[in-house]
């Protein structure tokens, strides 16, 4: 946008702030209040027993004290972490590979609409009917030990919930086919961005179909593929409902599919509100630092732009 | 985006959310008097043969009372159990009816991700605030958690005392019943219409295979106590049985005979009988005489069929009567192939207790609806006949099990109510404490850990006790 | 605008690359895709294929022969206690209203900070992209609480009003704006004599139209699926939302527990938002063949 008329701009510019009403008031009412009283709470002993409620008593940094000394916080952050890397990885590959095959002009893929509509669907059935489906089907005498048994690969059947490997290869399986077709939509309406005479120009220079993905695709696609990796480091840290269904809360084997939300789950059941507030606090410091990383690699600063 | 608000708890299998029902009973084709007791008549009274039934003044509450009568429930069971067998109650639709001239509203929250208690919480402790329609008048609760809610200090339950509702009402029920409702300091603020006492349910094709006999008299030798079931397993598994479906079908039995509360001077501490659950299932896992299943998952329930190979399961009349899958000609219930005895030792499952809210406005009400449900001989035994509840009602059960025609067919013509009734004056829960839903669900969980090879004992019971401080803060671990 | 798209599947390219190479490429496309896609519909598959079965059945563990229960199943969901078809209504209001809400408030929102300047902006933005890191989880309580508070219990309206504030789409938006919405279209608008308000309806709203669809897939489908907080909110029997009512019938009582039955409402609970995300997926899927407006 250039700026002509400086005092014709600043009336208009009121626009702006009458723009922002709404969503203020929204989050004003419903969110902030909420989350203010969540960092006030991270300062307090403040839960409940049984129907007793325990405090709220100051007790300064004790809550945040406790998490940090505990030693589990990192061990839970590190769950997250791989759990992430392991469903994150394959489904932004996917994602990647799906919608570069879809925009691509020269592959002249038959039966897109098709394919494209197929990906989103698993995303439509809930988590816990997701599960439900997973249990039967990877149940000690389910057809997937059943199918390995017959080929002979193993002589018992192999327990998928009770080992440490398999149970995260669940997660992060479930979490992926859940997610993979959202990411790709996102891919895609980014690219749809891009117009079909640079593709075109380029073919006509000579590229190769790869060449035109990381030279053209790439880098128009910037913004939204910032936007796809900010959601889904945050959707990552924020990794909750399929472990949480899958390993039954528990996180189990020896907490090695626990997630720091999982976790923080755990305090919000007995409505403890004072480690619940700091373990937010501390999340909310960490996604920040983790996001402005990414801001930060990807160099095209979406901040910086606003200006 | 994953925008979404999820889930705090989580039923992921059925489980946790089912431990609803208790029913119980034969399959009783008597025919069920269920047509004539939801009468449309104006004159209930002449419906209801038990004498101390205030019928006609339910009808008609002292004219100060409240017009709306609240009722928390999570599921519709006990809505049912009122539209069946209460005199007077008109249903309007399925979630509200009418008695006399006021107005009755179920309000059902389901129990998944601990929604049904997290409502209460924030109902029940503003109730004697709250409007005069907008009151809870009853609330129901399980036994895992009432306790929580019977507690004396919070008050939100009223002593059924002052209700005016005695002892000498309620002299019929099981005591058991009765722990499970009474508070730090004696009173009683709850009241149930069912005893799910319990027994180990047996496969009589296996029995008859590997002890010879399927005689329970001859079976329940071999389960008499751990020592003996302990023995019997190994046999089991020599000839491929599993003797169990699962490590936690013991559980219970072990969890109901402990020697103390699960807390004491805010300290978790082991019970004997915990640990020896621990050690028992251990060597039974390692034997491969059992799983480490969970209850309600298809690898559980596989046992319902033959090709399943499980000697046996631990549970109430309702477990036999709806969860063995009777319906099904292929499953051994279907053929009548189990058995029924009183196992190692005596424990219940299920049950649902009725609790006045504090602060209802309609106590006149209140009262009858909880001694009509609970306490009544003649809707107690209907409420057996019609609906398969072990009620709890001394009297009726023993008339039961003296009635040939109530031998069932799932148990092959058994008829288990003396056994059950019998059952039912074992179990002691005077050991409950408001911790027990969250240490129960929680020990279970870690050991599953020890048992599959995951961790060691020390590492499991680490990770239990840091489970519980993390629900319930105030507790300290040894 | 909106008829400045243009086809984005030219067929001018491949003359320049080598025949063979594109047919293995494309091969190799066509065998990852169908994969894919048994992997995406395998799921439904078994879905329909339990509500079929009745809940004896489903008790011997999971087969791939449809049972002949489905009608039984269906009539028992639709003449139990339920009421199945009220909640299939409430749902689907919050949900629509939700997912209209939040993608026009949020797309407003993103045009306040992209086509204005005004003291604070900056701040603005990173405070918004700052919530958006907060989990939900953490407010879900207190907002709980609010609302009981406001006495707001067993309205729709605590439910949808939240959703206009959604920091994640708006930054979604944002971004989409930043390649897709030119100031050149703004400012000629302007010189037209267009109202400010008028413009971003007319004019930034239609260009935005395959965010737009998008984001109103992700929230309705995010709306639809979302238990934990409705259950809390939603006690009338008649206001409950598909999710709780599911939650109800697996909490059955013993008496009448149903497996099939509950195979059966899932299925059943599926069908309308397989349906919406078909039509608004035309947006998306068709929209995506076409070109944007970029100067």
């Amino acid at each position: 946008m250039e700026k002509t008329k400086k005092g014709n701009m600043a009336r208009l510019n009121r626009w702006g702030l009458i723009f922002l009403i709404p969503f203020t008031i929204a989050f004003v009412v419903f969110q902030l209040v909420p989350l203010v009283n969540t960092v006030y709470n991270s300062f307090f002993e403040n839960y409940r027993s049984g129907l007793k409620q325990v405090g709220p008593n100051f007790i300064g940094l004790e809550n945040y004290v406790s998490l940090l000394t505990g030693g589990d916080l990192i061990l839970y952050f590190l769950n997250t972490m791989i759990l992430w890397v392991m469903c994150f990885i394959p489904q932004i590959a996917l994602s990647l590979l799906l919608s570069a095959w879809f925009t691509n002009p020269s592959l002249r893929l038959r039966g897109q609409r098709f394919f494209k509509t197929v990906i989103y669907l698993p995303n439509l059935i809930m988590a816990s009917a997701f599960a439900m489906l997973f249990f039967t089907l990877f149940a000690d005498s389910g057809p997937i030990n059943n199918m390995l048994m017959q080929m002979g690969l193993i002589s018992e059947p192999y327990s998928f919930l009770t080992h440490i490997w398999s149970v995260r290869g669940l997660v992060a399986f479930m979490n992926c086919l859940m997610w993979f077709g959202n990411t790709t939509i996102l891919l895609m309406a980014g690219m749809m961005g891009i117009p079909a005479d640079m593709y075109e120009a380029a073919s006509v220079d000579g590229a190769s179909p790869t060449q035109i993905f990381f030279r053209i695709t790439m880098p128009l696609l910037k913004p939204i593929f910032i936007y796809v990796m900010i959601t889904s480091l945050i959707g990552g840290l924020q990794l909750f409902d399929v472990p949480q269904i899958l390993t039954n809360g528990t996180g189990d084997p020896v907490r090695s599919s626990m997630t720091l939300i999982m976790y923080l789950n755990k305090h919000l059941y007995s409505k403890n509100f004072g480690m619940a507030g700091a373990l937010s606090v501390m999340l909310l410091i960490l996604t920040g630092i983790l996001s402005l990383i990414v801001f930060r690699v990807s160099a095209s600063d979406a901040v910086k732009k606003v200006r | 985006m994953r925008k979404k608000l999820v889930s705090i708890m989580i039923a992921g299998t059925m489980t946790a959310a089912m431990l609803a029902g208790c029913g119980g009973a034969a399959e009783a084709p008597a025919p069920a008097p269920a047509e004539s007791a939801a009468p449309a008549a104006e004159a209930p009274a002449a419906e209801t043969p038990a004498a101390e039934t205030p019928a006609a003044e339910a009808a008609a509450p002292a004219g100060d009372e409240g017009k709306v009568l609240n009722v928390e429930v999570w599921n519709d069971e006990f809505i049912n159990r009122v539209k069946d067998h209460y005199p007077g109650y008109e249903a309007t639709s399925e979630t509200a009816g009418k008695i006399g001239d006021v107005t009755v509203n179920w309000i059902i929250t389901p129990t998944k991700d601990n929604a049904y208690q997290n409502n209460l919480d924030s109902v029940l402790p503003g109730n004697l605030d709250a409007s005069a329609d907008n009151k809870v008048d009853i609330f129901l609760v399980e036994a895992d958690y009432a306790l929580k809610y019977v507690d004396a200090d919070v008050n939100v339950a009223m002593p059924l005392s002052d209700l005016g509702i005695t002892d000498a009402d309620l002299s019929k029920q099981y005591k058991y019943t009765k722990d499970v409702v009474t508070d730090a300091t004696g009173a009683l603020r709850g009241s149930s219409w069912q005893a799910c006492s319990a027994g180990l349910i047996y496969n009589r094709a296996a029995a008859k295979e590997v002890l010879g006999s399927d005689d329970p008299a001859e079976v329940q030798k071999a389960v008499a106590d751990w020592a003996a079931f302990n023995e019997t397993a190994k046999k089991m598994a020599d000839k491929g049985y599993k003797m169990t479906s699962t490590v936690n079908d013991t559980y219970r039995v072990y969890s109901n005979n402990v020697s103390a509360p699960w807390v004491q001077d805010d300290t978790i501490v082991i019970d004997d009988n915990i640990k020896k659950w621990v050690d028992d299932s251990k060597a039974m896992v390692d034997a491969k005489e059992t799983t480490t299943a969970d209850l309600w998952s298809d690898d559980w329930s596989k046992g319902f069929w033959e090709d399943g190979k499980v000697f046996c399961y631990f549970g109430p009349a309702w477990l036999i009567n709806f969860s063995m899958h009777a319906d099904d000609a292929s499953s051994i219930a279907g053929k009548g192939g189990w058995g029924l005895v009183t196992g190692p030792q005596g424990f219940y499952w299920g049950g649902t207790w009725i609790c006045a809210a504090q602060g209802t406005d309609n106590p006149t009400l209140v009262k009858d609806i909880i001694l009509t449900m609970t306490t009544d001989d003649a809707v107690m035994e209907e409420i057996a006949v019609k609906d398969s509840d072990c009620v709890n009602n001394k009297e009726v059960l023993k008339k039961l099990a003296s009635d040939t025609s109530f031998g069932n067919a799932i148990l092959g013509g058994q008829n288990p109510y003396q056994m059950l009734a019998d059952g039912a004056e074992l179990v002691d829960m005077s050991n409950i404490s408001i911790y027990d839903q969250g240490c129960n669900e929680e020990f279970q969980g870690a050991m599953k850990n020890y048992f599959a090879g995951n961790a060691t004992y020390e590492e499991a019971l680490d990770q239990f006790n840091k489970a519980v401080v993390e629900k319930y803060p105030e507790l300290k671990t040894k | 605008m909106a008829d400045n798209f243009k086809k984005n599947k030219p067929g001018v390219a491949d003359e320049a690359v080598p025949t063979t190479s594109i047919h293995i490429r494309r091969a190799i496309a066509y065998v990852v895709l169908v994969l894919v896609t048994l992997m995406c519909l395998f799921w439904f598959l078994i879905l329909f294929i339990n509500a079929t079965r009745s809940n004896g059945e489903l008790g011997r563990g999971f087969t791939l022969i449809p049972g002949g229960h489905l009608t039984e199943n269906l009539n028992n969901l639709f003449h139990g206690t339920i009421p199945v078809v009220r909640g299939m209504i409430n749902s689907l209001v919050i949900a629509t209203l939700s997912a209209a809400l939040c993608t026009y408030f949020s797309t407003m929102t993103a045009y306040a900070i992209q086509i204005y300047d005004f003291v604070g902006k900056k701040m603005v933005f990173t405070f918004i992209l700052a919530i958006m890191m907060i989990p939900t989880q953490v407010t879900a309580l207190g907002f709980v609480n609010l609302v009981s508070g406001m006495k707001m219990e067993d309205n729709f309206f605590p439910l949808i009003a939240l959703s206009i504030a959604s920091p994640a789409v708006f930054f979604y938006m944002k971004q989409y704006m930043e390649s897709n919405l030119p100031g050149s279209l703004i400012e000629a608008a302007r010189i037209d004599g267009a109202g400010e308000f008028r413009i971003f309806n007319t004019i930034a709203l239609p260009l935005m139209r395959p965010a737009i669809a998008v984001q109103a897939i992700f929230t309705f489908v995010a709306s639809w699926n979302n238990y934990f907080v409705p259950s809390l909110i939603l006690h009338n029997d008649n206001m409950k939302t598909l999710p709780i009512q599911i939650a109800q019938l697996r909490a059955a009582d013993w008496l009448k527990f149903d497996m099939g039955q509950v195979y059966a409402m899932i299925a059943f609970s599926i069908f309308p938002v397989i349906i919406v995300y078909l039509i608004l997926s035309r947006n998306i899927v068709g929209g995506l063949t076409a070109g944007g407006v970029k100067e």
